[in-house]
């Protein structure tokens, strides 16, 4: 017999879910899909004036990418418990927080990366400015990570409960708050020539945390939620 | 049967789980050895799938005791020993079985000697290995569950009502996995309702008065 080494483990558990999401591409496309939309609107809604569409851009792409996070987050571990996949995750002789660690990983290559790439486009279509485009980059690359692994620990406390989308929301809130603030920060203090590694360092710093302690507090709450 | 064995592989002494206070089964005495097959027997709702998610480590011990090779019940003690096989079989409907069986031989290792595709032929399933596991009739779903059993290196397999929608065929199958990992010194809790024969004699049984 030999045991399965870590890091095949990982690579299990990763390959998985990218080839599941990938046979599911629809599901992938409606977040993207839901981001253009809302981005196409506003300049319809408020008129098109280049300079008041400048000043709300970096705001308005980094609220619809959240947002749009959102959309998909609530099934980040449904379809494990129903079938029984989380089960056998949980049993599995591997350390259950890297596993979860692997499986959000997987969620945020598959909903906050599409979203990434498609930035620059709906902040070209609200014409902010190319100079700030990198700092808004920057801004999302790391807050995005940050909502799928404080969502993912939601996700996991509210598992055990039935029609758990309403809790997730209002519990996701308070923490959502300073990740948009400290991003539009460096996006706005970069549009008006101010130095933004302050925010963007702070992002940094907390999302080295939430890496950490996410995937722990996943893997603690899921199998509160089984134990039942 | 070795019950001259010294160390027992499991041991509960007045098992009990607890939900909202209300015990769910037990108290329960029982002791298992390698080489030995338990049936759990009991009527709809006495408790024979929460006494194996228990055994599995999926719910805390309520009351009592258990030991595991007689020392304590701690979850790195049994990692990689025990396999549970319940009710939702843990297979991903848009995979094929092969690629549901590498994902679990990632998780958990797999035997000596034992391919996805032996594997998979062994239970039935030649020419459906790379079906989706969604257009799989229950009974087949069933068996590539069961691969598991034959590719994951295990002591102990906890299987919840391993006969549920499987045909005559699929029923000696199971037998015929039972007693081979008997016979290699492997042991395993079976909750059933049907009658159950083995060649190596009659197994041990467990009742539940809920």
């Amino acid at each position: 017999m030999n045991q399965a080494s870590v890091s095949h483990a990982c690579a299990a558990v990763l390959r998985r879910d990218l080839t599941l999401a990938w046979r599911r591409r629809g599901d992938i496309a409606m977040p993207v899909l839901y981001a253009l939309i809302v981005a196409t609107l506003f300049p319809f809604a408020l008129g098109p004036e280049d300079a008041l569409l400048q000043r709300i851009a970096g705001g308005v792409v980094l609220v619809t990418v959240l947002l749009a996070m959102l959309l998909a987050l609530d099934a980040m571990f449904r379809s494990d418990i129903e079938d029984g996949s989380l089960e056998q995750l949980v049993l599995a002789p591997q350390p259950l927080a890297l596993m979860l660690g692997m499986k959000i990983l997987a969620h945020w290559l598959t909903t906050a990366l599409p979203l990434i790439v498609i930035a620059p486009l709906l902040a070209g279509m609200l014409h902010l400015p190319m100079a700030v485009m990198g700092v808004l980059l920057l801004a999302l690359l790391l807050a995005t990570p940050m909502l799928s692994l404080l969502g993912a620990m939601l996700v996991a406390l509210t598992a055990g409960t039935r029609r758990s989308g309403m809790l997730l929301a209002l519990m996701l809130l308070p923490l959502c708050v300073p990740v948009v603030i400290f991003a539009a920060g460096a996006v706005a203090a970069a549009q008006q020539g101010l130095p933004w590694i302050a925010p963007i360092a702070w992002l940094g710093a907390a999302l080295a945390l939430a890496l950490v302690l996410a995937p722990l507090a996943c893997a603690t709450a899921l199998r509160i939620a089984l134990d039942a | 049967m070795t019950s001259a064995h010294p160390i027992p592989l499991l041991q509960a002494h007045g098992l009990s789980f607890l939900r909202a206070d209300e015990p769910v089964f037990g108290p329960l005495d029982f002791v298992l050895h390698t080489g030995e097959i338990a049936l759990v027997e009991g009527d709809n709702g006495s408790g024979k799938t929460t006494l194996l998610r228990l055994l599995a480590g999926l719910l805390h011990v309520g009351e009592g005791e258990l030991r595991w090779r007689g020392k304590g019940w701690n979850r790195d003690e049994r990692a990689g020993e025990v396999l549970f096989l319940g009710h939702q079989l843990g297979l991903k409907m848009d995979m094929s079985p092969r690629e549901n069986l590498r994902v679990a031989a990632g998780l958990h290792g797999q035997r000596e000697g034992c391919g996805t595709s032996s594997v998979l032929v062994d239970v039935g399933l030649a020419g459906y290995e790379d079906e989706p596991v969604r257009r799989l009739s229950a009974g087949q779903k069933k068996r590539a569950a069961l691969a598991r059993l034959l590719l994951l290196p295990a002591v102990l397999w906890l299987l919840d009502e391993p006969y549920a929608n499987l045909d005559r065929a699929g029923i000696a199958l199971v037998n015929r996995l039972l007693e081979a990992h008997v016979a290699e010194g492997g042991a395993a809790l079976v909750t059933t309702h049907g009658a159950v024969s083995f060649h190596g004699g009659e197994p041990k049984r467990i009742r539940m008065h809920g």
